[in-house]
């Protein structure tokens, strides 16, 4: 028999007997960040191809959402520091190494630039918008002049974003579950596809539908692809993630991942979708709301079951 | 200069003395700890064979911690010694997610807390708290490019271990097993 | 069954208008938003540094109490200088700031009141009043009984003052738990032997051994300073340990040896090493030949008690039994065979002692470097008081003949004595308990509780509500040792020495120190010319003149080493020694016990054994607490909280027991623990045996940390086997078995 115990009684809130120092705050602010890249690539992508008179939800009206998205995200990020007073210290420097600086940098960048890119249209939605002093004025038309720019620096930054809310938890090493480099575009292919399925709802044009909705089943069926590699690479791994990858293959969280986020949050809305797209009716709100709702149970899971994985004992 | 510790695990009994000692010295508060003891049993009576680790922060060479923390506040002092600056600490909890010896913890105060190896008073020539209570003098603390030092010294002729070395941190706490 | 002194449980005081005592408010953990305060440590120039020795256990390590500018105890650290700790402290020396900052402290003198539903209830008092009750009590018992009624249970340094104070009254009835409960037999076996009995702190030259052999001793989780200091000195020289225990404990795992004996079974094996040691000759024939005493009456007797005889009881192999002893044998005389400590097991404990004493006459261990040394302390001036009365009886009288090599006074006996009888002629009729925790130490409650029932009057002296301030009429607070003065510390060691205590601070909330107490007594019992002195600095002063220093430098130095008087610390090669036995010599054949009608020689007895589904309870230490002292401090508990029971997988299997389940445990005698323990799975412990250490299971709510954590394995100690030669009370032949559901048992005393 083997015993291996703590006997000085340590017990530290949080720590033991397993690491749980992020609560939900991460996983909310995760999906409001992969969604809001999500949202953000499709609308940068249909600029530059030219295509916004096609897809006006994609290109405007969604795109409403991402600053909101963005801020509600910053704020959860917010309540999760303890030591919040010195928040600020995050934009003192840039620390390459760290996945943290990185997105609070990116974050800097693109929520501004997408609070420009929605007061660029904010006419479009509010037809009586005056925006009262000149030099805004003058700047809604340098941003109008200048959309396709926008357009390309958000699509990199919009990349940047989804992509390194993976690489964030791919970058601990000391957690065997998200130590693997396939996070980083598996978050990025979720947060397009969860951005891909809000646009689907919202769109009100059935061609933009159509051509989302198949988006969607692309990248529905690329992450189903990555979730295979993914549990693949942890059998063939060393035994800690192993041990890791057996929570999810028997362990505590194996139905709540493969029935809500599997089956209930890719698999199924894929059958909608190709139902829909075979002439059924199927009320678009359903996949959507399947896909959004399998998107952040995916990280609410994540982020909980990569915190119980660890090195020792 | 490269600060180490090696603590003889054939000594070692376990009193938890360094956790005492390392918490009235650092005002650690209840309920939190900096350094802890582990017991390893392995066999079946009367096979048996038993061994106690005082365990602590590290400080290792390639940090997982301060690479991922992104204000800085996690940083090298001089000999290596990990330590966290308290007012630039965001209190975000990577560095914690990052230890893979679970050394971090979050103090109430905010920021991240652990192990400083004592830097108050090795700064003045002092060891840290712990090795200086130990009371089987079962840890050696020094400078382990000084070869006199007493961490030298006791992993020249005894054979030692780091804790999780397929980590890859470097960790400069020694094990004489 | 409620009795007159029924335990007071609840934490109500009367409604006499008492301000709130227990104003624990529980440290805020939240992280505060807006503090940017930092607990940076602070350098050690900016504490105030006194003098003081611990009072957490017995060892008495010096050292130094680390005062803030604002008069926070911040931190103990060890004094360099002493050699009781070399300056290092051990946990609980380390951890003794917790004592002081426990909120859960005495506060002021309590008067127990009894109301009109019959429950009785504590108020609160002032000094003045409780002294007044608690003189006034003493003197009546003084005038009905005579004053010899009075008794004094008392272990620690509080105990000096309250004894000059009950030796001024007129009785000699002082006794501490620690002869009768833990050391006494093996003093009384090795003083049969060597004429001297080991002491405390033990003379042992482990730092210097080659082959320290424990019997049921588990150095490491008993954390006597010293002791563990040394051993691991001679681990790093390779001396070799061989531990004699039926568990894995610590000090087996650094063993050479470790044999998983039987338990009740050591004596054989004492017996076949002694054996082997003299029929292969492995003795030291030098040293036996001139300092031996009946060497041939021990030959004949251990004839037939070969390796194969302890094989069959022991279940130790016959191999084993022979390479240990020869073990021995080569490391001779630099050999220890450890007397021990807590001595008291099965009651044929004073013979068990005389076997190791025997083994290491034989060994030449006594008086040998690697061996014992022989130890010397500094006699310390008496401050000159009046002497006192002779008292017509004292606890020898209360033995009726039995007992007749006990040393000190047995606990034990003397609550016998409390207990009204036909055969009782010397009753004792009140209590003073000091520093004695008598509910969780003493086994056999029932005698116990039908004492204090009878008792007329007691008063408990203590620094925290343990329970026995449950049972009290009146409660006095005494202050924590780094807030007061106490007696000059001078112990035997290699060296003699002396250490000074200085409060660091002054007493918390009302308590007061114990020489303070005893003063006032003496001042309201007209004993005061026994207290010719207004402070107690005056008395510790005026000695440390009379022995060469003073109290200024003493303040700055802590401790003082002083030159040995009474000759070498070993035996010189080829010169004459005299022990101070009967025949003058180390007597393998004890005249003194023949004398009494004794076995002058060890023989093994076989004791009960465990019935089926039932284990043997055996009980211990942990390094980081002192039995059910520090079970409410803070910086303790944070190590170890609470006790499990070590079940063997084989058991744990057979009852479908998990780690970490509660279970009660239940003994022979139908006894149920109060408070379910969880068990842990561990393959150190026997099949035959369960472990738990000692000092959980509180029973008193004041105790807000230690109440209802873990349990208490005293009050599962309910057969006792008292030794015939000095009254110890053998504790561990009683066995228990499981519980899983719970019994629902009422938390009483």
């Amino acid at each position: 028999m083997k015993e291996e115990i703590f006997v000085s009684g340590r017990h530290i809130p949080n720590i033991d007997p397993y690491l749980h120092i992020w609560h939900w705050q991460i996983p909310v602010y995760l999906f409001l960040g992969g969604l809001a890249a999500g949202i953000l690539f499709f609308a940068a992508l249909y600029t530059i191809l030219g295509k916004e008179k096609e897809m006006p939800t994609t290109v405007k009206w969604a795109t409403f959402l991402v600053p909101v998205a963005l801020v509600l995200g910053l704020f959860a990020l917010f309540l999760d520091l303890k030591h919040q007073l010195f928040f600020w210290r995050l934009y003192t420097t840039v620390r390459i190494e760290s996945p943290m600086s990185w997105g609070a940098w990116v974050l800097m960048l693109i929520t501004p630039l997408s609070m420009v890119w929605v007061a660029t249209y904010i006419k479009e939605l509010i037809p009586n918008w005056d925006w009262k002093f000149e030099i805004l004025k003058k700047f809604e038309k340098l941003a109008i002049e200048y959309r396709t720019s926008m357009a390309w620096v958000l699509l990199i930054l919009s990349v940047i974003l989804g992509i390194y809310t993976g690489i964030l938890l791919s970058a601990f090493n000391a957690r065997p579950l998200w130590n693997t480099s396939i996070l980083g575009p598996l978050f990025l292919v979720s947060g397009m596809s969860t951005g891909a399925a809000t646009i689907m709802w919202m769109s009100k044009d059935h061609f933009e539908r159509t051509l989302m909705s198949k988006i969607d089943l692309i990248l529905i069926g690329i992450e189903l692809f990555f979730i295979v590699h993914l549990f693949m690479g942890f059998m063939a791994s060393s035994e800690v993630q192993i041990q890791a990858a057996d929570l999810f293959l028997g362990g505590q969280f194996t139905v709540s991942f493969w029935v809500f986020v599997v089956l209930l949050g890719l698999v199924f809305p894929a059958v909608l979708e190709i139902l829909e797209l075979r002439g059924y009716k199927i009320p678009v709100a359903i996949p959507a709301f399947l896909i959004l709702f399998g998107g952040l149970m995916f990280r609410f899971i994540m982020v909980e079951a990569g915190q119980i994985t660890r090195y020792l004992y | 200069m490269r600060y180490a510790m090696a603590i003889d695990t054939k000594k070692c009994v376990g009193c938890s003395d360094c956790v005492v000692a390392c918490q009235t010295e650092n005002n650690v508060p209840h309920g939190y700890c900096r350094d802890w003891v582990v017991e390893a049993m392995d066999g079946s009576y009367p096979n048996l064979e038993l061994e106690i680790r005082s365990e602590r922060c590290n400080h290792c060479d390639n940090s997982p911690c301060v690479r991922c923390c992104p204000t800085g506040a996690s940083h090298y002092e001089a000999g290596g010694i990990v330590t966290v600056t308290h007012n630039e600490c965001i209190g975000c909890g990577a560095c914690i997610e990052s230890c893979p010896y679970d050394a971090r913890y979050s103090h109430p105060d905010g920021y991240v807390d652990k192990c400083t190896f004592c830097m108050h008073r090795v700064v003045k020539g002092e060891k840290p708290a712990c090795v200086s209570v130990c009371p089987t003098n079962c840890m050696y603390f020094g400078d382990l490019d000084d070869p006199s030092s007493d961490v030298s010294k006791a992993l020249k002729n005894r054979k030692y271990k780091t804790l999780a070395p397929e980590a890859g941190t470097k960790p400069h706490i020694f094990y004489l097993t | 069954m409620k009795t007159r002194r029924d335990f007071i449980k609840i934490s109500a005081l009367g409604t006499a208008g008492a301000a709130l005592t227990a104003g624990a408010f529980s440290s805020v953990n939240a992280a505060s938003l807006f503090s940017m305060k930092e607990t940076k440590p602070l350098d050690d120039s900016e504490f105030v540094r006194t003098p003081t020795y611990c009072e957490v256990c017995f060892w008495k390590c010096a050292g130094w109490t680390y005062t803030t500018k604002q008069g926070d105890i911040a931190k103990i650290l060890g004094n360099e200088d002493d050699l009781h700790c070399n300056g290092r402290l051990c946990p609980r020396g380390t951890g003794g700031v917790g004592m002081y900052n426990d909120k859960d402290r005495l506060k002021t003198p309590l008067i127990r009141v009894k109301k009109e539903n019959g429950k009785s209830v504590f108020r609160e008092a002032s000094w003045d009043e409780a002294l007044a009750l608690v003189a006034a009590k003493m003197t009546e018992i003084g005038e009905k009984y005579g004053p010899e009624s009075m008794a004094l249970f008392n272990h620690g340094s509080s105990g000096h003052h309250m004894g000059h104070l009950l030796k001024a009254f007129g009785s000699s009835n002082i006794v501490a738990p620690s002869y009768a409960q833990c050391r006494g037999p093996r003093e009384v076996g090795f003083a049969a032997t060597f004429g001297a009995g080991v002491g405390s702190p033990e003379p042992t030259d482990i730092r210097d051994t080659k082959c320290m052999v424990l019997i049921g001793s588990h150095i490491g989780e008993n954390m006597h300073n010293g002791q563990v200091q040394e051993m691991a000195q001679a681990i790093d020289k390779g001396a070799c340990i061989i531990t004699i225990d039926p568990r894995y404990s610590t000090a087996a795992s650094k063993s050479k040896f470790w044999l998983p004996i039987k338990p009740s079974t050591d004596l054989a094996l004492l017996l076949a090493w002694i054996h082997v040691i003299i029929y292969d000759e492995l003795y030291d024939k030098k040293y036996v030949e001139q300092f031996g005493y009946g060497f041939d009456q021990l030959k004949e007797h251990v004839k037939n008690m070969t390796p194969e005889w302890a094989y069959g009881i022991t279940t130790i192999k016959p191999d084993v039994i022979r390479k240990t002893a020869r073990e021995m044998g080569n490391a001779a005389p630099s050999v220890i065979v450890h007397p021990g400590r807590h001595a008291t097991w099965y009651g044929d404990d004073t013979q068990r002692s005389r076997a190791i004493a025997i083994l290491n006459g034989l060994l030449g261990s006594w008086g040998r470097r690697g061996g014992f040394y022989f130890k010397e302390s500094l006699p310390l001036p008496h401050y000159p008081t009046p002497h006192y009365p002779k008292p017509r009886w004292s606890w020898k009288e209360t033995l009726n003949g039995k007992y007749p090599l006990a040393g000190l006074a047995i606990s034990n006996t003397l609550i016998e004595a409390s207990i009204p009888a036909e055969d009782n002629k010397h009753e004792i009729k009140g209590w003073i308990v000091s520093g004695t925790n008598l509910p969780l130490t003493m086994p056999d409650k029932t005698t116990l509780n039908k004492a204090m029932d009878a008792l007329e009057f007691m008063v408990v002296v203590d620094t925290m509500p343990m329970e026995i301030t449950g049972y009290a009429d009146v409660v006095l607070p005494e202050c924590t040792y780094l807030e007061r003065y106490d007696d000059i510390r001078s112990e035997p060691h290699r060296t003699p020495s002396i250490a000074i205590r200085v409060p660091a601070v002054a007493p918390k909330y009302d308590s007061k120190p114990a020489w303070w107490i005893a003063k006032k007594l003496g001042d309201k019992l007209n004993l005061g010319h026994y207290f010719p002195w207004n402070d107690y600095e005056e008395v510790i002063d005026w000695q440390l003149q009379e022995l060469g220093t003073s109290l200024e430098e003493m303040k700055v130095i802590g401790v003082k080493k002083f030159d040995r008087a009474s000759g070498a610390l070993f035996l010189r090669d080829g010169e004459p020694y005299e022990f101070a036995t009967n025949t003058g010599k180390i007597e393998f054949y004890s005249t003194e016990l023949a004398a009494l009608g004794f076995d002058p020689m060890p023989k093994f007895t076989q004791h009960p054994e465990p019935p089926s589904g039932f284990y043997r309870l055996i009980y211990g230490r942990a390094p980081m607490h002192t039995f059910s002292r520090t079970a409410n401090n803070k910086n303790l508990t944070d190590l170890m909280d609470e006790n499990k029971v070590w079940v063997n997988p084989k058991v744990a299997n057979i009852w479908g027991l998990k780690n970490d389940q509660e279970v009660w445990l239940e003994n022979q005698d139908g006894v149920v623990s109060t408070f379910p323990i969880k068990v842990r799975v561990t393959e150190r412990i026997r099949w035959d045996s369960i472990y738990m250490v000692h000092g959980f299971g509180h029973s008193n709510k004041r105790l807000k940390t230690a109440f209802g954590k873990g349990s208490s394995d005293s009050e599962l100690i309910t057969e006792v086997m008292v030794d015939p030669i000095m009254g110890g009370t053998g504790m561990r032949g009683n066995f228990v078995t499981f519980l899983t559901e719970d019994p629902g048992k009422e938390i009483e005393s």
